[in-house]
């Protein structure tokens, strides 16, 4: 393969993904082929050429603070997987 | 008169003039689904009794009063499932209306069922849902083309008026083409992305699905507009999209992209749009041969950029706030590792790691950095393409519906599915795909789609030129046999 550099087991800790070693080994074969083929890019002569990050450019967007009604606490925690005394419960942090 | 059958036009006539109600208009859109629906599996969800309650309720006199509209599942509706057939968001209930939803409510449109789509947008065939795959209505053993299949399935087999999607390599034009209806993606920043969940922002973008695209325009006309709330939708003017349908072609200049007519195309494929383009030379159009020099790039562009977006956007699904939750954490670490795990499915998994590499310290120049700059590159072939002509015309994808199962193992393959789609997200211009003929394959007719691609914002133009088309072909008006 012409890009070793994509380590699957490493990438997916980073993305904060477990994978199982039989995911591990068939997506390595799959985005090795995919990083061959983006390779491609390398032809393109970019000299001078700017990036671009938004297909139409806009600047600097802003609109005012206004407060008005959106989520009330149980709306917000409708939703949560665990909650109790109208907070989020999350995994424990600190040991 | 099957009420199911028509037009969102002509079900707007019938409701005004009081020869129908909106209430018979969604029962025999429930029954067209129930007698269909097992075969097609375009839907995920309905809620009849709420959608009734609207409909004995809808002020006919609105744009859309009384229309029920297929929402794809990964636009939010308050009180609804909104899942991204993803199993990290079963059962989540939308708390609030997408700004989309909302403007279609406000036009009286009743957002009627949730419709089946690859997990998060990812995908070219809706095989990726974790729910449940949905067939092309054309020949049931093929798939519907993706992301938005479900949309598209569910319009061109009549169990519903019209759809909404999203696009964002061609998630709503190839899928429209693999089924034979129409879908329109708007240009980048017509609609606003409020209450869309995110799978790449700056490709992303909402648009309709209908039987016409008269009907496509109607949809338009109640979605666009500048949100607030969404800081890349743009201020402007929008302008009533059904007015210059009927607009003569006589002189307008169409480009035939010399780079979307290369070997490989489906050789029915080829020949139905170079018909059609021989098809608008005789309704005045001039064609005239450009040049999109960078093409052969925007499928590797956009893996990138999509991906890279894509690994930013659903760090959200944490297995926190919302969503699923991973069983006894032993810390938080095996938390994250584990709720993404059982969450994701494998393509979804696969995009976020390679967005993430092409993120990650030491690659960004070489990936990422360099992806953006060819982006540039691609704008400006549309630019320069668009100084000689007011639309461009290809085919919307390489090949008919391929089968079932086909290619899930092969995800380069399935990516090369969108490559005459991909570079119109890049540029963000608007682009619509309409029937333009039938491939015969092993005994069945499969539908063709022809693209074409407009100036940014002139959507008004696109759809005119496309309008002009349909109504002088009999193509949109041939529809699949179903039991």
């Amino acid at each position: 393969m012409s890009s070793p550099a994509l380590d699957v087991r490493y990438t997916a800790q980073l993305a904060r993904i477990r994978l199982s070693e039989e995911e591990i080994a068939t997506f390595q074969a799959q985005l090795d082929q995919v990083i061959e083929y983006v390779e491609k890019l390398k032809q393109v002569d970019v000299t001078g050429v700017e990036p671009t990050a938004h297909a139409i450019p806009v600047f600097n967007v802003f609109r005012s603070d206004v407060p008005r009604d959106w989520f009330d606490a149980a709306t917000a925690l409708a939703n949560a997987p665990r909650q109790a005394n109208g907070l989020f419960s999350v995994t424990k942090v600190v040991e | 008169m099957d009420l199911a059958a028509l037009t969102v036009t002509e079900l707007r006539e019938q409701l005004r003039s009081r020869a129908a109600s909106p209430v018979e208009a969604l029962d025999a859109l429930e029954r067209r689904i129930v007698s269909v629906d097992p075969h097609i599996r375009g839907y995920l969800h309905r809620d009849l009794e709420q959608a009734r309650a609207l409909a004995a309720a809808a002020d006919v006199t609105l744009p859309l009063g009384g229309v029920p509209i297929a929402i794809k599942d990964v636009l939010n509706v308050r009180g609804q499932p909104c899942t991204c057939a993803s199993k990290i968001l079963r059962g989540y209930i939308a708390p609030y209306d997408a700004t989309a939803i909302a403007r279609l409510r406000a036009a009286g449109a009743i957002p009627f069922g949730r419709t089946n789509m690859d997990e998060f947008a990812m995908g070219s065939s809706t095989e990726n849902s974790s729910v449940h795959p949905t067939a092309n209505p054309w020949d049931i053993t093929r798939i519907p083309g993706g992301s938005s299949g479900g949309s598209a399935a569910v319009v061109a087999s009549g169990e519903a008026y019209a759809a909404l999607g999203s696009d964002t390599g061609g998630s709503i034009r190839q899928p429209a083409a693999l089924c034979g209806c129409a879908g329109l993606k708007p240009t980048y920043g017509r609609v606003s992305r409020f209450g869309l969940v995110a799978f790449a922002s700056s490709l992303d973008q909402i648009g309709p699905f209908g039987k016409t695209v008269r009907d496509c325009a109607l949809l338009l006309n109640a979605i666009s507009g500048h949100d607030p709330q969404d800081s890349t939708s743009i201020a402007e003017p929008v302008p009533d999209f059904t007015a210059s349908l009927d607009r003569d072609l006589a002189g307008v200049r169409l480009g035939m992209p010399r780079e979307y007519f290369i070997e490989g195309i489906d050789p029915q494929v080829d020949s139905a749009v170079r018909q059609a383009v021989r098809h608008y030379e005789s309704l005045g159009a001039e064609i005239v041969e450009v040049s999109l020099p960078h093409t052969d790039y925007a499928v590797a562009v956009y893996y990138i950029l999509a991906t890279a977006e894509a690994s930013a956007n659903l760090a959200r699904f944490d297995g926190i706030r919302y969503g699923h939750r991973a069983e006894n954490p032993s810390n938080l670490l095996d938390h994250y590792g584990r709720t993404r795990e059982e969450g994701f499915g494998p393509e979804v998994k696969r995009r976020i790691i390679l967005g993430t590499y092409v993120l990650s310290s030491g690659y960004y120049d070489a990936y990422y950095l360099r992806a953006q700059k060819v982006r540039t590159l691609i704008r400006r072939d549309f630019t320069r393409a668009f100084e000689k002509v007011e639309a461009i015309i290809c085919p919307t994808s390489p090949e008919p519906a391929f089968k079932a199962g086909e290619r899930t193992g092969d995800p380069l393959k399935m990516y090369l599915a969108d490559i005459f789609t991909i570079a119109t997200n890049l540029a963000g211009n608007p682009g619509i795909s309409i029937p333009c003929g039938f491939a015969a394959i092993e005994g069945v007719q499969l539908p063709i789609g022809l693209q074409l691609i407009g100036k940014p914002f002139e959507e008004a133009r696109l759809l005119n030129i496309a309008h002009a088309y349909e109504q002088s072909t009999d193509w949109h008006l041939r529809r699949p046999t179903l039991p």
